[in-house]
């Protein structure tokens, strides 16, 4: 994709955005859109890791409880101030995923999915277990609402706009590091691990840092979850939800940024709408996720640009 | 930046048709004259065996008051969403509830953690809320527009400890099961443990899905207990219960009310012989003297329920059902002014309900004391009231 | 002395339901490199299955366990049919995508079928738990037992033995090569389809007696048993048999020794130290990861 049809995809990102800021007055439609965004920051974090550099992770949804589990205990049980807890939540989860990704990172495939779940069940039980601090099963109450200076996001409009600039900032960083050099390298650990070390690649650091990277956008997405709900519990952060943020990148197109917002999208309204079939619901819902990766297994972005190209071939000619 | 005029011609429509379906929707919402009660229950998911009952209880309660001519004259109407026990789910559909069905009350959640979700959203557009949760952190500390019905752990341990006090026993050995329901039921009784002079020898848990317990059982007959308690919901502690008589264990055995449903007996078999658990006087209510002045509630209830739906009543549907009479009785006369409405459920006394007789008021918006529970035994594969 | 033998008991019940649905993967892994995230459902429709037969309908054990088995495994072979072979680009990711699909939609068949409610059934015989030095061993741990060991014999004996499981095996090695010499490897496929689901559905059937069956059962089951199938070295029998056992008997000493409540997590920290120290797993080698 040329510079300039970039330019055009953000301005019409913003003006889509300022326009349902400004035009949905209904706090529950405002609410969807924010989850949407919310989901987007997962999947795309995800993405990074998994459609770009290759390395599958089932067990995602640990950074994206740490962020939430961290800002909760530090702004509830401490009063820091939220503008000091975010730096704190998110540099926490990269300092764990720094950790845990130095031996886990070194294994591949199936393994790798297997070695992410585990750490993904790990820190879901001491969520739960170390109720002391964490409030336990029952989960954590009394998040306070998130302020910054003189702004408070208290009502749907104002989260709405700080979550969507927060999506458009992270989707512009993936931007650049995928069009640098490091973007370069890590398609080519994708496509092939040991012709990228050939070639001069350090595909043992670059993959920590993507790693890193994701897993600190993950806490940055449980960091606006918490401060939106006001109340967090482990369930929230399970393996179940690790596997739907999976789902959310594969059924949007992996290496897809603008996959991951539809496949969050997506995932994020499907149940909404699938209410309908109330008993029926998860048999549907079964099957339509089936039914997209049969026959669109590059996800209905990929699936639907494909068409989308050949059209505007055909018309060039 | 440079647009192309196709380009601007693109954007300008699409944004105005983004506009005018949001406006559409949002102008399409006009209220009939019927009061909306939103209701969110776990119909689906782990928790089903509570938001299930429940939905069907209150939509029996619906039913009933309006054949009985409404509130004032006007309808009640359900709106009733699956929570699916998902605290984010729970938050949308409250969303939901508030912003686009514009519900006057909402009843529900069915779990603590969603009702914890649910609150700071209802406090903030100040709706009266009744939640059918056990957690005791729900009403402790008061919150203006948070009610709730479902008997909490507090009373069912206390009314376990008064047992065990009864005869002798000091130690007991804990078993809980590791969620919200377990956890809260842990805390209470380990807190009211001293004040009934009853040491808890052993706590351990087991996992909702866990497929034998027989581990834990033997850690805890290691310290020689008087009674073992164990806390939680189908199906946990039916495997619980079998794994005692397989380990050949002989101390009486407790189970909390969240087992308090003829599906526990079913499950356990053999094995449920001579447990003993509080639960509300729905399961002995053929057992009740007529003097009980839940008699005539309960006996109505369990007659409307069985019959509208064909299958045994369960213990937890009357959260929902009490939710519905008592919201239905503090909205008489209100027109639906939703302070009104706080202030008559604050005030409501001696409403007999099914899961108690109901006292709110400004420091207490459970409402019930523990005569709410009566200490039942499993004889032959029935419920007797034990005294 | 009398604890430990008791926590063993216990371990050991669970190990062999966890290396009954591990061998399941590991096979379906060794011929199709595929994990099948809906393995666990295929364990909760044998559980269901047996209790309504044996429970439901009364039928004697032999038949509703023959029937049950059979059953879920014509479902496994449809599901290969229906939803695996169609798939246009077979990548590992797409895979996952739609195995994790099938266990939603099997869940929701499930609970179409049987509601929301847990079910139980009869232990097998109705002999009392045997003392063994104070603690106790159920008969129903013996029929776990023996069904398994009986298994894994017949198992090894088939790929070994048998023309069918020669060439199950060369497929594992390599599908082409297996193609070249004149296997139908697709039919290959589609049998090892059926053994793995119809392994699952086993292991369901002989727990069902000893734990309540619903619905919902299966997640936490299948991945127990991924766990298990990784802890002895995917694609291998044995390891699949070994990390059932040691899962089992680590979580019931985690239970005694360290804390309840941290059971699973003491599963999960030993998978990720062997991961770290033998990602092949405890049998499984680079080289002969295969049956």
């Amino acid at each position: 994709m040329g510079d300039r049809s970039q330019k055009i995809i953000y301005a019409v990102f913003v003006l889509a955005v300022i326009l349902l800021g400004w035009g949905i007055d209904n706090a529950y439609y405002l609410q969807m859109l924010i989850f949407i965004g919310i989901n987007t920051l997962l999947a795309l974090s995800l993405n990074m890791l998994m459609g770009y550099a290759g390395q599958i992770s089932l067990g995602h949804a640990a950074f994206y409880g740490i962020g939430a589990y961290v800002t909760a205990i530090l702004t509830a049980t401490y009063q820091v101030p939220p503008l000091l807890s975010l730096p704190a939540a998110v540099c926490m989860a990269m300092f764990v995923a720094w950790i845990v990704g130095i031996p886990t990172l070194r294994l591949s495939g199936y393994y790798l999915g297997m070695g992410t779940l585990g750490f993904g069940m790990i820190v879901h039980i001491v969520f739960r277990e170390w109720s002391s601090v964490t409030g336990g099963a029952s989960g954590f109450v009394g998040i306070p609402p998130l302020t910054a200076g003189p702004l408070t996001f208290d009502s749907e409009r104002h989260y709405f706009f700080l979550v969507w600039t927060v999506v458009l900032l992270a989707i512009i960083m993936c931007r650049r590091i995928i069009d640098s050099r490091v973007g370069r390298a890590l398609r080519a650990i994708h496509d092939g691990e040991k012709a990228a070390a050939a070639v001069g690649v350090d595909t043992k650091k670059l993959k920590l840092q993507v790693f890193v990277l994701s897993a600190g956008m993950a806490a940055l997405a449980g960091f606006l979850y918490a401060h939106l709900i006001y109340f967090i519990s482990p369930g929230t952060f399970g393996f179940v939800t690790s596997i739907r943020i999976v789902t959310m990148v594969v059924i949007g197109g992996m290496a897809s940024i603008w996959g991951s917002l539809f496949g969050a999208s997506l995932l994020t309204l499907l149940p909404e709408w699938l209410h309908a079939f109330s008993e029926f619901e998860m048999v549907v819902y079964g099957l339509i996720l089936m039914t997209v990766m049969i026959f669109l297994p590059r996800g209905l972005t990929r699936g639907l640009l494909d068409i989308y190209e050949r059209y505007r071939k055909n018309n060039d000619r | 930046m440079i647009l192309s005029a196709k380009w601007r011609t693109v954007l300008t429509a699409a944004a105005v048709a983004v506009f005018m379906v949001f406006s559409q929707v949002c102008l399409a919402e006009a209220s009939g004259d019927n009061y909306k009660i939103g209701g969110i229950f776990s119909v689906t998911g782990p928790a089903s065996f509570l938001g299930d009952p429940e939905k069907k209880s209150m939509n029996l309660a619906i039913e009933e008051i309006n054949e009985a001519g409404g509130v004032d004259g006007r309808k009640l109407e359900a709106v009733i969403y699956d929570t699916e026990g998902d605290p984010s789910k729970t938050v949308t559909s409250v969303g939901k509830l508030i912003n686009k069905d514009r519900v006057t009350a909402i009843i529900g959640p069915s779990r603590t953690p969603t009702t914890l979700a649910a609150i700071p959203r209802v406090q903030r557009a100040e709706l009266p809320f009744i939640s059918c949760a056990a957690g005791n952190k729900i009403v402790e500390p008061i919150k203006p527009w948070v009610f709730k019905t479902a008997q909490s752990d507090i009373q069912a341990v206390a009314s376990i400890y008064k047992h065990i006090k009864q005869k002798g026993i000091k130690k007991v050995g804990i078993i809980t099961v590791a969620n919200a329901f377990g956890e809260s039921g842990k805390e209470q009784l380990q807190e009211q443990a001293s004040d009934f002079g009853i040491a808890v020898v052993r706590s351990e848990s087991f996992g909702a899905d866990d497929t034998d317990m027989t581990a834990q059982l033997t850690k805890i007959r290691q310290e020689d207990p008087g009674a073992i308690i164990c806390w939680g919901t189908n199906p946990g502690p039916a495997v619980v219960a079998k794994n005692i008589k397989q380990l050949d264990i002989k101390t009486p055995l407790y189970m909390s009310h969240g087992v308090a449903s003829p599906k526990f007996i079913e499950l356990a078999g053999k094995a449920a012989e001579d447990i003993l658990l509080p639960t509300g006087k729905i399961l002995v209510a053929d057992l009740l003297g007529e003097d009980d002045p839940q008699k005539q509630v309960l006996s109505n209830y369990i007659e409307a329920y069985e019959s509208r739906y064909n299958e045994t009543v369960s213990g937890f549907g009357g959260y929902a059902y009490d939710a519905v009479y008592l919201l239905a009785s503090a909205m008489k006369g209100t027109g639906g002014d939703k302070e009104k409405i706080r202030e008559n459920l604050e005030n409501i006394s001696n409403h007999p309900g099914i899961s108690g007789v109901f006292n709110f008021s400004k420091t207490d918006h459970n409402g019930l004391d523990p005569s709410a529970f009566v200490m039942v035994r499993i004889k032959n594969g029935d419920w007797k009231l034990v005294e | 002395m009398q604890e430990i033998l008791q926590y063993l008991f216990s371990g050991i019940t669970n190990g062999a339901i966890y290396a009954v649905i591990a061998v399941g993967f590991s096979m379906l892994y060794s011929s199709t490199e595929l994990i099948n995230f809906a393995h666990g459902e295929f364990v909760m429709l044998g559980a269901l299955s047996m209790v309504t037969l044996a429970a439901g309908f009364g039928w004697p054990l032999v038949p509703a366990f023959v029937l049950t088995v059979a059953a879920v495994g014509m479902a496994g072979l449809l599901f290969e049919r229906l939803a695996i072979r169609p798939v246009r680009q077979p990548d590992h990711i797409v895979l996952i995508i739609i195995t994790v699909g099938a266990s939603i939609f099997l869940r929701g068949l499930g609970m179409l079928i049987w509601g929301k409610d847990a079910y139980s059934m009869q232990p097998f015989s109705d002999h009392p738990p045997i003392d063994v030095a104070g603690a106790k061993l159920l008969a129903q741990s013996i029929w776990i037992l023996v069904i398994v060991m009986a298994l894994t014999a017949g198992l090894h004996l088939f790929y070994r033995r048998t023309l069918t499981g020669k060439a199950m095996s060369a497929c594992a090695v390599s599908k082409k090569a297996a193609w070249i010499v004149g296997i139908p490897t697709k039919w290959m496929v589609l049998l090892a389809f059926a053994l793995a689901t119809a392994m699952g559905a086993v292991a369901g059937a002989i727990i069902a007696p000893v734990t309540m069956s619903s619905y919902d059962m299966g997640t936490v089951l299948g991945l127990k048993g991924f766990c298990a199938a990784m802890l002895g070295g995917l694609g291998s029998l044995w390891g699949a048999i070994l990390g059932g056992f040691l899962l089992g008997i680590l979580e019931a000493l985690g239970v005694g020794f360290v804390s309840s409540g941290l059971k699973d997590a003491t599963a999960f920290v030993l998978l990720l130290l062997v991961l770290y120290v033998r990602p092949q797993g405890i049998i499984g080698s680079a080289e002969v990861k295969r049956f």
